[in-house]
């Protein structure tokens, strides 16, 4: 039986189709768009087209709205910096206490250089107070910046109304959508979100790749200066191939976005309520109503999430959690603690992200590899009785130096 | 995913003595939930010869956390609680061919839960006297609680300081950020601000230089060197039966001025705490010659070039 790939919010295979359109780039193709000859000028005309598909996934008026970069975490740089740099009066900068790395350790980072950064928090299902945010935006904040999807738990964020609301303070918005580009529909053109960062490896481009959406007439101060690449935006050499995958992937996102929307979600449901029923002591982290189609973040109680990775791993299942222990650090995952989620739920939780590679006989064999995974660690653990969890478990088993 | 040695995934995948001892007489809780690390030990202990009889953990935590808890248990069951007292946490990670240094913790976790059931067997107190902090420093498993208190009791001014103190920094360097921080907070609360030390990234000497330095510090030192060789060997003696109760040695290899080289055998050699054990026989010889200096292996001596 072949493994499961249930991890796509972490990385996506490269989609066939995809790499197909990728390979004359490494080899006949091998011109410099900016050159005159026709090696070069085949390959500008790649670029264009793949400029067109990203376009249209975004629902961006025009095409030079986008910028190839890197990576997201280069979008997300690039946004915030660039908002900073180009209003050096405004000192403040408002974002989530949930952003990815990508966001928050650059703007702890700012923090340092004497910036004032105001990080929303969330409630127990993951959802920011719109009224705190109204009450923070001012003449005094160069940027906001805030996720649209929660990469752990799948929490959609307002953007497009929060966009509204700093458009009309006069604020820039800048929105990591990284984990949200190609599995929710979006219409850029007709929102008010100045800045939005795209990662292709997230939607089955190669990794490596990126986007930034720069709304036409945002000020703007590009981090590469150089050549006159990207119209002098993002200097470099462009990365060719991997532009092109991205916007093929980005066409074939386009026409999947029906799909990731009802057969991937319907795939997400089952899988779901299949462990919530089979487990005992389980629960949905993050706000169920109001989030990406593929993402199901599910926090097992009095067990480690990283202990539970290896034995699914051992049955050829691939997820992801947001625990300490994955990450190195021994604090669990930011997103589960600024949800409020208790200690000994909050290690427990793993992330099971679908694509539409997924099948329903995956979820069904998922389903039946849980309940034994859990209950094998709930034995080793001391929180757990014979039958259940020990009454009041954090009284029962209070460790030194808890 | 991690680095994990066959013989961790070996006792993470199948534990032993997983679940609590029947008619237990030595119970150990330590570990942090909110560090998603705690350990419950049982022991049974035979109350004529001392001796472990019986052993299980309950674990919530990581796969190493795991292993390592089942390591313990197998290394301790039949030892006398004295001799149990001995085993080290790298003991315990050296039982399990090695952590990785992010799960070191894990194997410190499992020795203190010893101790603690231990001081509860025989009706005493055990306090945990060790915090742990972020990791900065993965090449020597260094934590931010141990660098910052390094600091404060050395009037640690500099990231070189920092490493020849620690060891933290001294690998690949790519920490350095991390270690200019808490040297900035740190001092920002004694008043002081950090000036960094240039702007780093010294180019490595020729390799002939260091020879023509030992030669000449032999002699511009002079008449002090065998009084300082003295001290150095006074102070490895006193630090010798600890090293040996690990199953270690140490000898002096060489003094190049202000490097002193040592030659570290047996369980010490080329484990990961070898850089530990180096900063703590540096922290040493420091007190006791007056002066700074720096321990590194002898195996990171300069070749002597052939004239
Ligand atoms: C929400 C979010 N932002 C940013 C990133 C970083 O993207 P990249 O890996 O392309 O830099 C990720 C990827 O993990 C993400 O999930
Ligand atoms: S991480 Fe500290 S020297 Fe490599």
């Amino acid at each position: 039986m072949s493994d499961i790939y249930l991890d796509n919010n972490a990385t996506t295979q490269v989609d066939p189709a995809v790499v197909e359109e990728m390979l004359p780039f490494f080899t006949e193709q091998f011109g410099n768009p900016s050159s005159l000859h026709c090696f070069g000028n085949q390959v500008g005309h790649a670029l264009k087209r793949a400029r067109k598909q990203v376009q249209r996934l975004l629902g961006a008026e025009f095409e030079s709205e986008i910028i190839f970069t890197s990576c997201g975490s280069e979008s997300d740089s690039t946004a915030i910096l660039s908002a900073l740099r180009a209003q050096p009066e405004r000192r403040e900068i408002i974002t989530t206490v949930v952003e990815h790395p990508a966001v928050l350790n650059l703007c702890e980072h700012l923090e340092t250089e004497g910036y004032t950064v105001h990080k929303l928090e969330v409630d127990n299902r993951g959802r920011l107070d719109i009224g705190a945010y109204q009450s923070l935006l001012s003449d005094r904040v160069a940027v906001v910046s805030v996720m649209w999807a929660n990469n752990e738990t799948g929490t959609l964020f307002p953007v497009e109304k929060m966009a509204e609301m700093a458009h009309e303070a006069g604020v820039m918005f800048h929105t990591d959508a990284v984990q949200a580009v190609g599995k929710i529909p979006m219409d850029l053109e007709n929102s008010a979100i100045h800045m939005l960062s795209v990662s292709g490896h997230k939607l089955h481009a190669p990794k490596g790749v990126g986007v930034l959406y720069l709304k036409r007439g945002t000020r703007f101060r590009p981090l590469l200066r150089g050549g006159h690449q990207e119209r002098g935006r993002r200097a470099g050499t462009e990365n060719v191939a991997s532009i092109v995958g991205l916007g093929k992937a980005a066409e074939l996102a386009l026409g999947a976005m029906a799909f990731e929307n009802s057969e991937v979600k319907a795939m997400r449901d089952h899988l779901e309520q299949g462990i919530l029923e089979a487990v005992p002591n389980c629960f949905v982290a993050g706000d169920p109503d109001n989030r990406l189609p593929n993402t199901a973040s599910i926090a097992f109680e009095y067990i480690e999430g990283e202990a539970i990775l290896l034995l699914l791993n051992k049955v050829g299942i691939a997820a992801s959690s947001g625990s300490a222990c994955t990450s190195g650090s021994l604090e669990p995952s930011h997103v589960m603690r600024a949800m409020g989620i208790p200690y000994t739920a909050a290690h427990g939780t793993v992330r099971f992200s679908l694509s539409r590679y997924n099948t329903m006989d995956e979820m069904e064999r998922v389903i039946a590899e849980v309940p034994s995974i859990v209950a094998k660690l709930r034995k080793l653990s001391p929180y757990w009785g014979e039958a259940g969890p020990l009454e009041d478990p954090e009284q029962a088993f209070s460790p030194v130096y808890a | 995913m991690w680095n994990y040695s066959e013989k961790v995934k070996e006792h993470f995948f199948d534990p032993k003595n997983s679940g609590a001892v029947a008619a237990a007489n030595a119970i150990g809780e330590v570990g942090s939930i909110s560090c998603g690390d705690a350990l419950r030990l049982t022991l049974k202990v035979n109350p004529e010869t001392e001796v472990i009889e019986d052993a299980g953990f309950q674990t919530f935590g990581c796969g190493s956390a795991i292993a390592s808890s089942s390591a313990l248990t197998e290394i301790i069951k039949g030892k006398t609680l004295d001799e149990a007292l001995t085993v080290t946490n790298q003991d315990i990670a050296d039982f399990l061919d090695g952590l990785p240094p992010e799960k070191m913790h894990c194997s410190v976790m499992g020795r203190e839960a010893l101790q603690a059931a231990v001081a509860n067997y025989r009706g005493e107190e055990w306090k945990d006297d060790h915090e742990e902090g972020a990791l900065i420093c993965k090449c020597f498993a260094i934590d931010e609680v141990m660098i910052e208190e390094t600091i404060i009791s050395n009037n640690l001014r500099t990231v070189e300081e920092v490493t020849n103190y620690t060891k933290a920094g001294g690998g690949c360097s790519s920490c350095h950020e991390g270690i200019e921080g808490v040297l900035t907070r740190v001092l920002a609360e004694k008043g002081e601000a950090f000036v960094p030390a240039g702007i780093g990234g010294a180019v490595a000497a020729p390799a002939s230089a260091p020879v023509k330095t030992a030669a000449s510090a032999g002699t511009s030192v002079g008449g002090s060197l065998l009084k300082r060789i003295r001290i150095i060997e006074s102070v490895l003696d006193k630090l010798r039966p600890a090293l040996q109760a690990d199953g270690g040695d140490v000898e002096l290899a060489e003094v190049d001025g202000k490097t002193i080289y040592v030659h570290l055998t047996g369980a010490c050699s080329g484990c990961q705490m070898a850089a530990m054990t180096l900063g703590g026989i540096q922290q040493q010889l420091i007190e006791a010659l007056g002066e700074f200096v720096k321990v590194l292996p002898d195996t990171e001596m300069p070749v002597a070039v052939e004239a």
